[in-house]
């Protein structure tokens, strides 16, 4: 079974974020592998661990594939010491700014190409917070698509992968067969920390860098464009009481005076 | 005049406010049809429940694979009408589904798209709150149809009844949307409670409830208000996940957010401070979360929260 995970650098969600000509700012601030991703990496691990394992001659692998700066090889790192295998870095200056539909074109050319039977995603970035990437790639590849899993099973003996898609919407059962998109929500797995033996062993797996010609796709022009954008103003200071005896009722005339009650 | 269809947007059978709201703001510069994908038999009811905004034509289109296909089976769908029909635009609710169903008809149509907006203005620019809230930003699609989705509880709906038309259409999907097969689906569990991204009032509880969520509940019960949670209170197992909200939760943007012990950590503001109006209950007079109160009690939220439950009823009745 070959499996590749999307992961993305994001800045810090601790950090401050800000727009700098129409796009996210990404050099003021720390970067890390989004954490979201990290639950796709460790449910990836756990599948290749269920089904024989993924170190050098098992019959699995976990690839992962990124699309960012050079210096998103630092997040890659990360999934590598958690046990990733190998790692696919596209990366080019033409892509600086790039939107979900360029992402998921780019991932969609470098995975169509790479022989896996899965590709497994978080939900989303905790910078761009759109949660479409993933539809967009089943979407491109023409594979099934099995998001917001909050569990996952695969039978390899049979090509085949189901999960419990779990949404505002309710609770779904949904399978396919290999080849397949699957996203997995926070609350599937709680994600290993990197060994020391992880961390020296990630330091010697390849990540294969590539630049739009290497993947042979070219940059298209935005499908939207920002017009503007600026910071909100700060919330005025409100009215901050202190509880001595009688801080329910001022909350209560407060609800009143504003037509909340 | 243009054309922009929206998604209708359905709880179970019932069409929901988000619906209306989606058509208020498409009706700004255009004649509105709502679309309603159905299962065999439920179009005409389910076409009959969308009639609340300024919806001027409903178009049915009725299949199984619906149900057992889900996201990309409503996508082939609306991907094919829009090559039927040229709209100028693509509205959806920004929930899970919607977002999903939007991204795969951007990539069927070559379109762009632009999510999570909480306004479109008459000439399709759409403002998106950013970065937990912290930033504005106005964009507009560039290619194609401009699909944008938009959260729920943004747009003050026009609710005044509609008698649109109804048109069938009969399409086939194509196999390629039907990889994935949903063999069971469970609706939400419904408590008396609204649902959470929806409410017009959260009450939320954090670290400071110490797994007693009674107070929580009790006030929230008394405005008619959602119950959220914090990171810390859902990782704490002491409120289900489903209601947590920030960073990598649910994010609302409700009338009042009522935090009660609640810090105020960066990814729970990202998921709350567009609120209208903000209270806060909370010991600790430091906490960062008294920085986007309107109104703020220094206080324990289990004296609180009682006293103010008893002055809500009383007030009431």
């Amino acid at each position: 079974m070959k499996i590749a995970v999307c992961v993305k650098q994001v800045p810090d969600s601790w950090a401050e974020k800000k727009m700098v000509n129409g796009v996210l700012d990404r050099d003021g601030v720390d970067a890390v592998l989004n954490d979201l991703d990290e639950y796709a990496v460790e449910e990836a691990l756990r599948i290749v661990e269920a089904h024989g394992g993924n170190e050098e001659g098992d019959a699995n692998s976990v690839t992962i594939v990124s699309m960012g700066p050079e210096r998103a090889t630092e997040a890659i790192r990360k999934a590598l010491s958690m046990g990733a295998n190998d790692a696919i870095l596209v990366s080019d200056a033409a892509l600086a700014g790039s939107d979900a539909l360029a992402t998921s074109k780019i991932l969609a050319e470098v995975i169509k190409n790479g022989g896996f039977d899965l590709v497994i995603c978080g939900t989303e970035s905790t910078d761009a917070r759109m949660s479409v990437v993933p539809a967009m790639l089943a979407q491109r590849l023409g594979w099934a698509q099995l998001t917001f899993a909050s569990s996952v099973s695969v039978d390899p003996a049979a090509n085949s992968v189901s999960i419990t898609r779990t949404t505002e919407a309710g609770v779904d059962a949904i399978n396919a067969k290999f080849p397949a998109v699957v996203s997995v929500v926070e609350k599937i797995n709680e994600p290993r920390y990197p060994s020391f033996k992880g961390i020296m062993a990630a330091k010697k797996k390849t990540i294969d860098s590539r630049d739009l010609a290497a993947v042979g796709v070219s940059a298209e022009p935005a499908w939207s464009l920002v017009a503007d954008s600026a910071p909100r103003p700060p919330r005025a200071a409100g009215v901050k009481v202190t509880d001595e005896g009688n801080g329910g009722n001022d909350l209560v005339k407060f609800l009143a005076e504003k037509k909340f009650i | 005049m243009s054309q922009i269809f929206i998604l209708a947007d359905f709880a179970g059978d019932k069409c929901t406010k988000t619906t209306a709201e989606l058509a208020t703001a498409a009706a700004r510069n255009a004649s509105v049809t709502a679309i309603v994908l159905a299962a065999p038999g439920a179009g005409a009811t389910l076409a009959a429940s969308v009639k609340n905004g300024p919806i001027a034509n409903v178009l049915v289109v009725e299949s199984a694979d619906f149900a057992t296909h889900g996201v990309a089976a409503a996508a082939d769908a609306i991907a094919q009408i829009i090559a039927q029909k040229s709209p100028s635009a693509l509205l959806i609710a920004s929930h899970a589904f919607g977002k999903e169903v939007a991204g795969r008809v951007a990539v069927a149509t070559d379109s762009g798209i632009i999510t999570d907006a909480v306004d479109v203005a008459a000439d399709l620019t759409a403002t998106q709150l950013v970065f937990g809230g912290s930033t504005t930003v106005h964009s507009k699609v560039a290619k194609g149809v401009s699909i944008i989705t938009i959260r729920p509880n943004s747009i003050e709906a026009d609710l005044s009844e509609s008698s649109p038309s109804v048109e069938n259409l009969a399409l086939t999907i194509s196999d390629t949307a039907k990889l994935a097969t949903t063999t069971s689906s469970t609706p939400p569990v419904k408590g008396g409670r609204p649902e959470l991204t929806e409410a017009q009032i959260v009450v939320s509880g954090g670290r400071g409830t110490n797994g007693d969520f009674a107070a929580v509940e009790g006030f929230a019960d008394s405005l008619g208000a959602a119950v959220g949670a914090s990171r810390a209170a859902t990782d704490a197992g002491w409120y289900p996940h489903s209601h947590q909200v920030g960073q990598t939760g649910k994010t609302v943007s409700p009338q009042l957010y009522v935090a009660c012990g609640i810090s105020g950590a960066i990814q729970h503001r990202a998921g709350m401070q567009t609120s209208k109006t903000i209270a806060v209950v909370n010991k600790d007079p430091e906490a960062p979360i008294f920085d986007l109160a309107d109104f703020g009690v220094v206080g324990d939220l289990f004296a609180v929260l009682p006293q103010a439950t008893q002055g809500v009823s009383a007030q009431k009745s």
